[in-house]
């Protein structure tokens, strides 16, 4: 890459995915996100109950998203071929279990009512 | 008290620091640079990878510049992909798009090919008559496949009689998917050519090889397919380190290479095909032929006076500085792409790397000085060696590796993330290029 700088990957991503899906994606993270903010500073607290589902789905959150890019990709596991592999695809997991995680927390928060003071 | 001041003036400096490298970031950002006021004539022949990419950053730099890009193809094609395609990973749509749908608001385009370049008077003539003057000339046509060179070939037998031809386009891919596959899943005896020529990708008669041994033994079990590659020469790859490692992965693979074969005829009834050796002509007999013809500079290139008279006589490509892709005789020609006659370099990624460098130097021209730009001959080339993985082999003029992620992404290792770049990011970086973005 000659010339790497946010508007090239910017770009890249838009090509990936197509303009809409893109930013359509990078809107659903943010808004996720800041869900999760909202429901953090609303209860002022962890729900540990909630925390517990949440973690629940983290190991089908990275199976997910490591099948996702393999059937999306034409690949499988048997394609690992080094320590760069391993690392991609524990990177692929590690973003499907912490993006469930979240995901599966805020909307019990959302769909619970707050917790009784 | 004292170590309340301390922490307060260490927050403030650490605020002031995070202030102080945002200011900084917002300064290193590339501000737009002033478009150059220029009444220069301008004429690309070919908005093609190269020609679509330069035409995008042209009309960044420049304002009032009279542009013409010439194209008779309403089709562009993504060639890249065209490997894929012949694997059955992906449609023939896949690779297509319009023309029309890159190119830049405010220029000319004429949708017919050049005819005739004067390069003393400064004209180029299109094939419906039309001469238009230039005061700059950047030649990206492209080059033509000689399917007539390969006695007993026609496009038409693609697909039929075991016989494939990747390079023909997107139909003719799609074709080459349906002998494969048929070859894949019967089995008998695969053999996988390449040109004597200077080539587009030299990378991808090895891609379809890999590919299709993957595929096959996939498909009908191992031991039922005998997979032969013939070489032009000696070698493998013009990387002397790459066609080593590709000599080893055909020898796990059970691949047999066959050096100095050059296709020169087929018998599509008999299944047969004749190779030109050093010690005379051979005959094979195959299940599956993979052709890919000799490749060279479009007749008007060649007619126009352009090309090297001392240096691929029988090629024709244009006769350009390697590191400035000016041309040598003609200081107000420019050759990109595939037309250009440098020594590496006919493919996507080139382009990519060359692009700038023209820019640099027609800029520099117009406004009365020298470009400093140089082009090292850099291409890259995702090896395919089987579906899921690649090496992402880069290289110079000089045979030097020149991996983009040294430490990180090994050059000769056969990776499933190289494999990724070529399925999902390569076509989106490609598309970011024509846009000029990238």
């Amino acid at each position: 890459m000659e010339q790497l700088t946010f508007e090239t990957m910017f770009a890249v991503f838009e090509e990936i995915f197509g303009r809409g899906l893109f930013w359509a994606m990078v809107v659903a993270a943010v808004v996720v996100t800041l869900a999760y903010l909202y429901v953090l500073i609303r209860d002022r607290e962890l729900s540990m109950r909630k925390f517990l589902w949440a973690q629940l789905s983290m190991p089908f959150g990275a199976v997910l998203a490591v099948v996702f890019v393999q059937a999306m990709t034409h690949s499988g596991l048997r394609d690992i071929g080094g320590p760069v592999d391993v690392i991609v695809l524990l990177g692929i997991a590690a973003m499907g279990a912490v993006g469930s995680a979240i995901l599966v927390y805020t909307a019990q928060s959302l769909v619970r009512k707050a917790p009784e003071q | 008290m004292t170590d309340l001041h301390d922490l307060h003036s260490s927050r403030r400096a650490f605020l002031g620091l995070i202030a102080g490298g945002l200011a900084t970031a917002a300064a290193v950002q590339p501000a737009p640079a002033a478009k150059l006021p220029t009444k220069a004539r301008i004429v690309m022949i070919g908005a093609g990878a190269a020609g679509t990419s330069l035409v995008n950053r042209l009309m960044d730099r420049l304002d009032g510049a009279d542009i013409t890009i010439l194209d008779p193809s309403a089709v562009h094609l993504y060639q890249p992909g065209l490997s894929l395609v012949a694997a059955g990973l992906k449609p023939a749509s896949y690779t297509q798009s319009k023309t029309t749908q890159w190119l830049p608001k405010g220029i000319t385009h004429i949708a017919e090919a050049a005819a005739a370049i004067d390069p003393i008077a400064k004209t180029v003539d299109t094939t419906g008559g039309t001469t238009v003057p230039y005061d700059f000339l950047v030649v990206a046509p492209g080059l033509v496949l000689d399917h007539d060179a390969i006695e007993g070939f026609s496009l038409d037998l693609v697909g039929t009689n075991g016989i494939g031809a990747l390079y023909a386009g997107p139909q003719y891919a799609a074709k080459t998917w349906e002998a494969a596959s048929k070859f894949a899943e019967d089995g008998g005896v695969g053999i996988f050519t390449r040109p004597a020529t200077e080539m587009k990708c030299a990378g991808a008669p090895l891609k379809h090889t890999f590919l299709i041994e993957d595929i096959a033994t996939r498909t009908a079990g191992a031991g039922k397919h005998q997979m032969h590659y013939a070489a032009h020469d000696g070698a493998l790859f013009g990387v002397p380190i790459v066609s080593e490692k590709v000599r080893m992965l055909f020898t796990d693979r059970g691949i047999t290479p066959h050096y100095s074969h050059v296709l020169k005829a087929v018998d599509p009834g008999k299944k047969r095909a004749t190779f030109a050796t050093p010690e005379g002509d051979t005959e094979m007999a195959y299940d599956y032929l993979h052709v890919i013809p000799p490749q060279r500079a479009p007749e008007v290139i060649r007619q126009s006076g352009l090309s090297w008279a001392d240096k691929w006589t029988d090629q024709g490509w244009v006769e350009v500085d390697k590191h400035s892709l000016r041309h040598l005789r003609y200081p107000e020609i420019f050759a990109l792409g595939d037309v250009a006659g440098v020594p590496k370099g006919k493919t996507a990624a080139s382009v990519k790397w060359q692009v700038p460098v023209v820019e640099d130097h027609l800029i520099a021209a117009i406004e009365g000085r020298e470009g400093s730009a140089s082009y090292n001959g850099y291409t890259s080339c995702p090896l395919i060696t089987r579906v899921g993985r690649a090496m992402l082999v880069e290289f110079d003029y000089n045979n030097n590796l020149t991996p983009s992620f040294p430490g990180m992404i090994a050059p000769l290792e056969e990776l499933w993330i190289s494999w990724l770049m070529k399925e999902v990011a390569l076509k989106a970086t490609y598309n970011a290029m024509l846009r000029g973005k990238a």
